[in-house]
């Protein structure tokens, strides 16, 4: 009964060292980059790359989770999410949606400067998408301040009102659901922004790398993965601001 | 004298050189050793749920800290045993190998997603020592929200990050499977336990965030006090269920499908033959990943749902079960005129489809609405699902170890001791949960501490089943941890078996292959005719 499996094999060129002994890095030409488990740069980049999107799935189906409860409570409380979204700042929420969107392109240029081996471009465009992701930070902690004074956070304290130039209390009228709407708000928000914080540490690490001048016109991986990444929480965003922001606009209750 | 081996077990050598391993096989082991500590663990609150149970008054353990027993038993149990056991354990050790890879697609990213495992151990163990949780593993509102006064927000972070784990584990496979295959390595001519194990990743990728959000919300609640489910602020403590479910209907088949990968490939080895009808196993492991997305409906059916979404959840629950029944039929006409020997492996094999196939019919017991009404909450359902998750899941967990336990460790077992474990956990589990099926059809309700006094003759067999099934476990745990030290070293294909990982040496060297594999013939490739096989 033999072994079975396959012939004795031949062996292939760039695996030439798939035993233990590692031929190096210069002679049998395999990339300072490629990984042993590999047995080419465009497999290892093709992996990084399916890798990714992958993850991005997974994350699809995080914030998924949210955007379901989101769609039921909708469902069942409309004039509660038009009056809770009317008392969100249209104006921030679309500046935020500038800057993502300048942040995204200026990540985009970031990896087209790696194609193109400019070491400064990639320099300057990820300090660009740094700026313009913590720009998106600073807003929101502004938004959320304002929530805090206007008494728009759900729980025990949730007490919607404005205070009037002349120090009078004028309460705000919000039907049933609006503490889930705004359960909702901060929930996906906030995680939305834990992910841009994350993001923006990614970018730290590639910002390290570029400047040592990792990244060349045959190797930037980690560079394009980050930057779909990045793109992704974008995404997510551009879907999150009509969904909470643009809903009150033809509301009058 | 032995030959030298170069063995990845061997070198490189130290604490250090394990616990930053980039090898997946080191992985592999290292996850074993973590999971069967949790076994143990989850084991020793299935004995107290089983001391307690026999007698019908609660002499034990008060009622709360029955809550919290049965309560820890399912955590470990399904997220810390059971979710990670096949595909961290034969998984990882195995995938590389069967598509003729060097690692997986990420090493460092295997290596990260034990530690995650280990983090969140650490943090269940930690919610453990504070009390642990009452909660039930299904976390209903509002109970876990507004009601327990238990660790609830840091299970749920262990839960969390251990879910992370899982995620990583699947995403690695995925990639894996798409571009780490060697050459000649179509799809149809991998191994089923690689398509198993591509499906339930499929299953950990897709539901696995859905549940870690879910229990983030009722964290919320209970820390942040946003109350998406709280009824008083217009939430619905049913949309928990709905969301919970959505990902823990489909983690029973992440529990399962890897085991139907390992029956497939010991089943094909056992009877040296074709695996019969390759293609629609394949394309079975498949249609239970999606169509288990379909069905979480079926755990709704009292919960206030509509009758309708009802109906449609237990028509699709039926056909959930037409793809696990293709591979049942499948194994048996492969095991038909093939050429069986009765070694240790076999009797994993018998066992899992004898006890796979009463699981999953009862489950259509469950699955018709109307029959559900009088069965939900009862004893039935808990033998349904040990039915599968012990006498299916984890006996094909215990066969593939046999099996591979020689290719992983280098050594062979005591097979005269094999068999007579696989035979006390056959007997032990058929003694402690048949009866279960006959006491929950009589109305015994789960999670009670207390029962009827007619219901205690059942309750005591069940019990001394448990005993005889935990001295099954217990045996196996002695005789291949003692085979580790003192056992022959194994050849490098002791069952004469077809498959990649046979090609190479007992144990590998740490990069799978001494010459890269090309591959040019189908699988399972027993008794070639040279007639057309059409698979591969």
């Amino acid at each position: 009964m033999s072994a079975g499996g396959p012939h004795p094999p031949t062996v292939l060129g760039s695996s030439a060292h798939g035993g233990l002994a590692v031929a190096g890095h210069g002679e049998g030409g395999h990339h300072p980059r490629q990984q042993h488990h590999f047995y080419t740069m465009g497999q290892q980049l093709e992996a990084s790359i399916l890798g990714m999107w992958v993850f991005l799935v997974t994350e699809v189906m995080f914030f998924g989770g949210m955007f379901m409860a989101y769609i039921v409570y909708r469902t069942w409380y409309p004039t509660a999410w038009a009056a809770s979204s009317n008392q969100l700042n249209v104006i921030m929420g679309a500046i935020n949606t500038g800057v993502l969107i300048c942040s995204s392109l200026t990540m985009v240029l970031a990896v087209r400067s790696a194609q193109v081996g400019s070491r400064a471009g990639q320099i300057v465009n990820l300090i660009l998408t740094m700026m313009f992701g913590s720009t998106f930070l600073v807003v929101k902690y502004f938004e959320y301040a304002e929530k805090f004074h206007h008494g728009l956070v759900p729980g025990p304290n949730f007490n919607p009102h404005h205070v009037l130039p002349d120090g009078t209390i004028e309460h705000i009228a919000l039907p049933l659901g609006s503490q889930l709407y705004f359960s909702l708000y901060f929930m996906m928000t906030g995680i939305h922004a834990l992910h841009m914080i994350i993001g923006i540490g990614i970018m730290l690490v590639m910002l390290r790398w570029a400047i040592k001048g990792r990244f060349t016109p045959d190797y930037y991986n980690p560079l394009e993965v980050s930057g779909l990444y990045w793109h992704f929480v974008d995404i997510v965003w551009i879907f999150l601001f009509p969904l909470l922001y643009l809903l009150g606009y033809n509301y009058r209750g | 004298m032995t030959p030298e081996r170069h063995s990845y077990l061997d070198a490189p050598y130290g604490l250090k050189a394990w616990l930053l391993t980039k090898d997946h096989k080191r992985i592999a082991m290292l996850y074993l050793i973590s999971i069967t500590i949790f076994f143990a663990l989850g084991g020793f609150f299935a004995a107290g749920i089983r001391l307690e149970l026999l007698t019908p008054k609660g002499d034990l353990l008060t009622p709360d800290l029955y809550n919290k027993f049965f309560s820890m038993h399912g955590v470990i149990m399904v997220f810390f045993f059971l979710v990670p056991s096949i595909p961290a354990t034969l998984g990882n050790f195995l995938m590389p190998i069967m598509v003729g890879a060097k690692d997986l697609a990420f090493p460092r990213i295997n290596l990260i997603s034990w530690y995650l495992y280990v983090i969140g151990g650490l943090i269940a163990l930690t919610v453990l020592a504070m009390g642990g949780i009452d909660t039930g593993w299904t976390f209903y509102t509002p109970y876990s929200t507004i009601g327990s006064s238990t660790n609830v927000s840091l299970a749920i972070i262990g839960v969390f990050v251990a879910g992370f784990s899982s995620i990583l584990t699947g995403f690695n496979f995925i990639v894996t499977v798409h571009r780490m295959r060697a050459p000649g390595m179509t799809w149809f001519r991998l191994p089923l336990f690689v398509w198993a194990n591509y499906a339930t990743s499929l299953v950990m990728i897709l539901g696995t965030p859905v549940v870690a959000i879910t229990l983030c919300m009722v964290a919320a609640e209970r820390t942040l006090h946003l109350g998406i489910f709280d009824p008083k602020l217009g939430g619905d403590p049913v949309l928990f269920q709905h969301l919970f479910w959505f990902y823990s209907h489909p983690a029973v088949y992440i529990m399962i499908l890897p085991g139907m990968g390992v029956m497939s490939e010991l089943v094909a080895a056992m009877s040296r033959k074709q695996i019969f009808g390759y293609s629609f196993v394949a394309a079975s492991s498949l249609a239970i990943a999606i169509l288990g997305f379909l069905v979480w409906g079926h755990h709704l059916f009292v919960s206030s749902q509509s009758i309708y979404a009802g109906m449609v959840f237990s028509i699709i629950t039926m056909l959930v079960a037409v793809p696990s029944a293709v591979k049942t039929f499948n194994w048996a006409a492969t095991m038909y005129k093939g050429s069986v020997s009765w070694e240790s492996p076999t009797y994993w094999v018998v066992g899992f489809m004898g006890l796979f196939l009463v699981g999953g019919l009862t489950g259509l017991f469950l699955a018709s609405m109307g029959l559900d009404i009088h069965l939900h909450d009862t004893y039935f359902v808990v033998a349904h699902f040990h039915y599968i998750m012990v006498g299916g899941a984890i006996m094909a967990y215990m066969g593939g170890l046999h099996f591979w336990w020689p290719k992983m460790t280098g050594k062979l077992y005591n097979e005269s001791l094999a068999k007579v474990s696989a035979i006390l956990v056959f007997v032990g589990f058929n003694l402690t949960f048949g009866p279960q099926f006959i006491v929950g059809y009589l109305g015994m309700p789960r999670r009670y501490h207390t029962y009827p006094d007619e219901f205690q003759v059942w309750n005591v067999a069940s019990t001394l089943g448990a005993s005889i099934l935990g001295m099954g476990y217990m045996l196996a745990f002695t005789y291949l941890v003692y085979s580790i030290f003192k056992g022959e070293a194994a050849p490098a294909n002791p069952w004469g078996a077809k498959g990649l990982e046979w090609t190479t040496t007992s144990p590998p060297p740490t990069f799978n292959f001494d010459v890269d594999p090309v591959v040019d013939e189908p699988a399972y490739n027993y008794n070639p005719t040279g007639k057309g096989v059409h698979v591969g």
